[in-house]
């Protein structure tokens, strides 16, 4: 059986008097790679920040590991990337590295380590405000990974990278997983759903899907994810126009499609 | 709280300084210049440079480390930086008393060369010792420090933060007593000036410049400064908050 890393039970998030996520329940496994899809708005970012434990919840639980998002025991455990680039610009990517890793008390051995990783060892002195957007999200990608964090957590990491980097992060998320690291890795590219072992479609604040690549294609009777994630949609709207929250002894979580 | 972190901050701070010249340029040759400024305007009554140019000492480096702390701490906020670090097991006071310490460095830098200027060059009269000159400019910058962390919650972008100089300082500097004497304030405007921080230091320093020795008065106000400077940073670290809506 597979563990679950990580769990979120009726969790509804408000912000600016919107509701962002209405009483949504999750669960990710532990050691795979969980895609989290969906469309610019519809909660994705919002959900990364409460499982980080950095959000403001309205009502709900969110379970990392075992204990509360956000409680102090889990802050050298989860390694989080935000959408925005967030290291210091006018201080080298080596010199971004080695504060965070003051920071998590990290061996002075895994500075370059994480560069490496991410494939900026030749700009390791660079100053982060001379890097392409690619570059800068790479750089905010190996702070994350300092410390070797059991759970990761990803905010849109392959934004404006070109294919060939894209599928060589993809393949260092692939390796980190096969390590037994949990990553929720979430993204707007229906294609990138072909790297994730499991997915998560989101859509208006709730969990649309959430099965494996090839059994969401299957259950919808469609050749791509993308296809799927229309199929749904379409399904849903057709079903019910108005949106009605789920029925509460619906299953929630994994192997769920709802409105077929 | 931890040293480690406290420090790795205040390093961090510091080395983002060292890549920005130009700022560090402005931070220690401006103050200079105004100080070289006023003595000129004042080159035919060297009485009023004295009176004005002790209190000087003290509101260049409050209005400076103001600015500049509001402004790079509103950055952090804002670029996601602050976030990762809340979310790492960083203590609130590490963050802001990493901070408190790296423009502590700069303002002991920028104190002693203002204040070896107006000494040395400009001939300003002082009777106290220039150990506790500097004790008083120093304590003065990390009130400014600690004040821009506070109103940096307040702003959300540069230009609100820096429309906080003259909401928060001006107004300091007018009923300070650089202007006029504390004691010759229409009533009302007095007690006010009772309640800003950059009071005492005025009248600390004026001791200072009055005084050859520590005086129980000099110890008072600076204990006054002293209390702002760690309620600003105590109400600074309420504002930072893990969870954000």
């Amino acid at each position: 059986m597979v563990n679950i890393a990580i769990q979120t039970d009726g969790l509804s998030v408000v912000r600016g008097g919107r509701p962002v996520l209405t009483d949504l329940s999750c669960s990710i496994a532990s050691g795979q790679i969980t895609g989290l899809l969906g469309p610019s708005g519809c909660g994705k970012s919002t959900l990364i920040r409460a499982i980080v434990g950095v959000q403001k919840v309205a009502s709900g639980t969110v379970t990392v590991l075992g204990a509360p998002a956000g409680s102090a025991g889990l802050r050298r455990r989860v390694g989080y990337v935000t959408q925005a680039p967030s290291v210091y610009p006018n201080l080298s990517i080596a010199d971004n590295v080695r504060f965070f890793a003051r920071v998590l008390d990290a061996p002075r051995s895994e500075i370059d380590e994480v560069i490496e990783q991410v494939g900026l060892i030749d700009h390791r002195n660079a100053l982060v405000s001379a890097l392409s957007g690619g570059q800068l999200s790479r750089a905010s990608l190996a702070v994350a990974l300092l410390g070797n964090p059991p759970v990761l957590l990803l905010d849109e990491p392959t934004v404006g990278l070109d294919p060939v980097l894209r599928v060589e992060l993809w393949g260092m998320f692939r390796r980190l997983a096969d390590e037994g690291t949990t990553l929720l890795v979430s993204s707007h590219v229906m294609d990138e759903a072909q790297w994730c072992d499991r997915l998560l479609l989101m859509r208006d604040g709730d969990i649309l899907a959430s099965d494996s690549p090839e059994g969401l294609c299957t259950s919808t009777q469609t050749d791509t994810v993308g296809d799927a994630f229309l199929h749904l949609i379409r399904g849903q709207s057709a079903d019910d126009p108005a949106r009605t929250p789920p029925e509460p002894d619906e299953p929630i979580g994994r192997h769920r499609v709802r409105h077929l | 709280m931890n040293p480690r972190i406290t420090l790795a901050i205040a390093l961090r701070v510091l080395a983002q300084l060292r890549h920005d010249r130009r700022t560090v340029a402005l931070l220690l040759i401006v103050p200079c210049l105004l100080m070289a400024l006023l003595w000129w305007i004042y080159i035919d009554s060297p009485q009023v440079f004295d009176r004005v140019g002790g209190p000087l000492l003290v509101v260049f480096p409050f209005v400076i480390m103001f600015l500049i702390t509001s402004v790079t701490t509103l950055a952090e906020r804002t670029s996601g930086t602050l976030e990762r670090l809340l979310a790492m097991p960083m203590n609130k006071v590490d963050f802001l008393l990493g901070y408190a310490l790296a423009f502590a460095v700069v303002a002991i830098v920028q104190s002693a060369l203002t204040s070896g200027l107006a000494l040395w060059l400009l001939d300003l009269s002082v009777a106290g010792s220039v150990l506790s000159l500097m004790v008083i400019a120093v304590l003065n910058s990390i009130l400014g420090t600690a004040l821009g962390l506070l109103v940096s919650a307040f702003a959300q972008t540069d230009f609100q933060a820096v429309q906080f100089m003259p909401a928060f300082v001006v107004p300091q500097i007018l009923l300070c007593g650089l202007i006029a004497p504390r004691d010759t304030l229409p009533g009302a405007l007095s007690a006010i000036s009772d309640l800003l921080p950059l009071s005492y230091s005025v009248d600390a320093i004026n001791e200072v410049t009055a005084n050859p020795a520590w005086s129980s008065d000099l110890s008072f106000n600076a204990a006054i400064v002293a209390a702002f400077t760690l309620g600003s940073l105590i109400l600074g670290a309420a504002t930072l908050r893990r969870r954000t809506g």
